[in-house]
């Protein structure tokens, strides 16, 4: 099993969110953060003053799949966040060891 | 006694006390969302100071019978004589009590204090701020209330700017250039906060602030149209003034900054109603409608400039006061030397002489020149012997938790309202649970 971690732009989140439902991924947990990579923020204008804002707001989603869905999950999330411009988000992948449902004590594959 | 008269003072009183709640959302949204609530609570606290005062002595110091220019003296201490049913005093006749007549004016006593604490928000210590309104309203606003609104009396002096013909109908100078001199003092003496020009410190919760600047806009029919003392055309007239020049100034603040930022604000919206209402205050039973809006366009338009100088010469006069309320108020009362219509103290554009110009110009140089000076050595006198500011750590985590133990909102479902979280032990139960252990 391994975990996909996807850091991309809010107002991408819902298409994501729905082609991955489509391709059969059963949950997922999402959370709003905040970040930066190579575009360093930006400067934004506020009551006549200047500001460097250095965390742009990005929404995170986090699913456990099993190893033969990786690469697709990945392509479907790379596909639909992908808007080519710059601050598009990163996705990475870690091993997981194991998995139990708290419910019923199912482990592993089962408890996906 | 006229019961009409009496019937819209009592209200315009209750309005006017409504500004400060509503001036306390106006700042409390304005603010980060870690000192919402000192920010709500340096307001509300000069309203219990304040009433306190003016009964032992504000009151008599304002509008007693001494025959000083100065101040009223202390003969009225205690509101002894306040078995006066009707006021024949301060000009002219009045047909409403003296009692009436001292509450509305104690509304105005309560806002001009409670107007400077958005200059140090976020890093003042809660209790060298109520010494500080403690002291600036007995040194300086109960004193100035003197100078500018009493007419004096078949016993009493006119306050001296009052007696030299200085027009000020509801208190542009004695209010907002007052408050405003003060809040920028105070702004040197606290010095920047942290992150300052850095962080953009914006407003945590700007429906807050629409809020807040709704309940100020209701409140300061009765500031402005209330101050006639009584329910006649005068009222009506600064009635209809307040309300062109505020719509007016937040045309003007939104149209500047849509040039000068690119995006018409909710902050600029409720901040350029306040400067209308700010500017209009001194000016609203002298001027024409179209008085008011021309000074109205020109409130919101200068303040939404004067706002950015706190950048260029480096002060962290944190919501503005300066921007907006001294700038506004100077802006309004010196606009009468122009705009005055008033009988015998007509401006220079309705065929009057230098005089008006000379005296609006004289007025503020003194109320804002005394106010500042006063204010900053008693801001001074505080900071080097209980100290006015918070440590850098208490002001980096919020001053709400240091100085009061709350937090303003408490939305997660896990929380406590203190910031710590639902099945941390407090040191008095983790107490209880040892000694249950050792009953044990």
């Amino acid at each position: 099993m391994k975990l996909v971690t996807a850091v991309i732009k809010p107002h991408k989140w819902e298409e994501v969110r729905e082609a991955l439902e489509t391709f059969g991924v059963t949950g997922m947990t999402v959370s709003e953060v905040s970040g930066y990579g190579r575009q360093k923020g930006h400067t934004e204008v506020y009551r006549g003053a200047e500001y460097d804002i250095a965390l742009v707001p990005k929404i995170r989603i986090e699913i456990v799949v099993e190893d033969a869905d990786v690469d697709d999950v990945l392509g479907i999330i790379v596909k639909t966040a992908q808007t080519g411009r710059i601050g598009d988000g990163k996705v990475w992948v870690q091993p997981v060891e194991s998995v139990v449902r708290v419910r019923t004590g199912d482990r592993d594959e089962a408890a996906l | 006694m006229d019961t009409g008269d009496t019937a819209w003072v009592l209200a315009s009183s209750a309005l006017v006390l409504l500004m400060t709640p509503g001036l306390a959302f106006f700042y409390g949204g304005m603010v980060r969302s870690k000192s919402v609530l000192n920010m709500l609570m340096m307001n509300f606290v000069t309203i219990g100071i304040v009433t306190l005062l003016w009964v032992l002595y504000g009151f008599s110091v304002a509008f007693g019978d001494a025959r000083s220019g100065l101040w009223g003296g202390l003969d009225w201490a205690g509101m002894k004589h306040m078995t006066t049913i009707e006021t024949t005093f301060n000009g002219s006749e009045y047909h409403i009590p003296l009692l009436v007549f001292a509450a509305f004016q104690l509304m105005f006593a309560v806002i001009t204090p409670a107007l400077v604490s958005g200059a140090i928000a976020d890093r003042a210590k809660f209790g060298a701020w109520m010494l500080f309104v403690v002291l600036w309203v007995s040194i300086v606003y109960f004193p100035v209330a003197h100078w500018v609104f009493d007419f004096g009396g078949p016993k009493g002096e006119p306050g001296w700017l009052a007696g030299k013909g200085v027009l000020d109908f509801a208190g542009g100078t004695a209010v907002h250039v007052n408050a405003g001199a003060a809040g920028l003092a105070l702004a040197l003496v606290l010095g920047r906060r942290i992150g300052w020009k850095k962080d953009p410190m914006r407003p945590h919760n700007l429906t807050l602030v629409m809020l807040g600047a709704g309940l100020l806009w209701f409140g300061w029919f009765g500031f402005n149209a209330g101050s006639a003392l009584g329910a006649n055309a005068l009222a009506g007239q600064a009635f209809f003034t307040t309300m062109v020049a505020t719509a007016t100034a937040m045309l003007g603040w939104l149209v500047v900054e849509r040039i000068r930022d690119g995006h018409f604000t909710s902050l600029g919206a409720a901040s350029g109603a306040v400067a209308g209402l700010v500017a209009i205050t001194p000016a609203c039973a002298f001027v024409t409608p179209v008085g008011a809006v021309i000074l109205g366009l020109l409130a919101g338009a200068v303040c939404a400039l004067a706002v950015g100088l706190k950048w260029r010469l480096g002060f962290d006069d944190a919501l503005d006061v300066v921007g907006v309320h001294l700038v506004g108020g100077a802006l309004g009362a010196i606009s009468l030397g122009f705009l005055s219509v008033y009988a015998g103290s007509k401006g220079l554009l309705y065929g009057g002489d230098l005089t008006v110009l000379g005296n609006q110009v004289l007025a503020v140089v003194a109320v804002g020149g005394y106010s500042f000076v006063v204010a900053y050595l008693l801001g001074k006198l505080i900071d080097m012997t209980m100290g006015f500011r918070i440590s850098r750590e208490q002001e980096v985590e919020g001053v709400d938790l240091f100085a009061h133990a709350e937090t303003g909102y408490d939305i997660h479902s896990a929380g406590t309202g203190s910031g710590a979280l639902v099945g941390s032990i407090s040191p008095v139960t983790q107490a209880h649970a040892e000694a249950r252990e050792v009953n044990a």
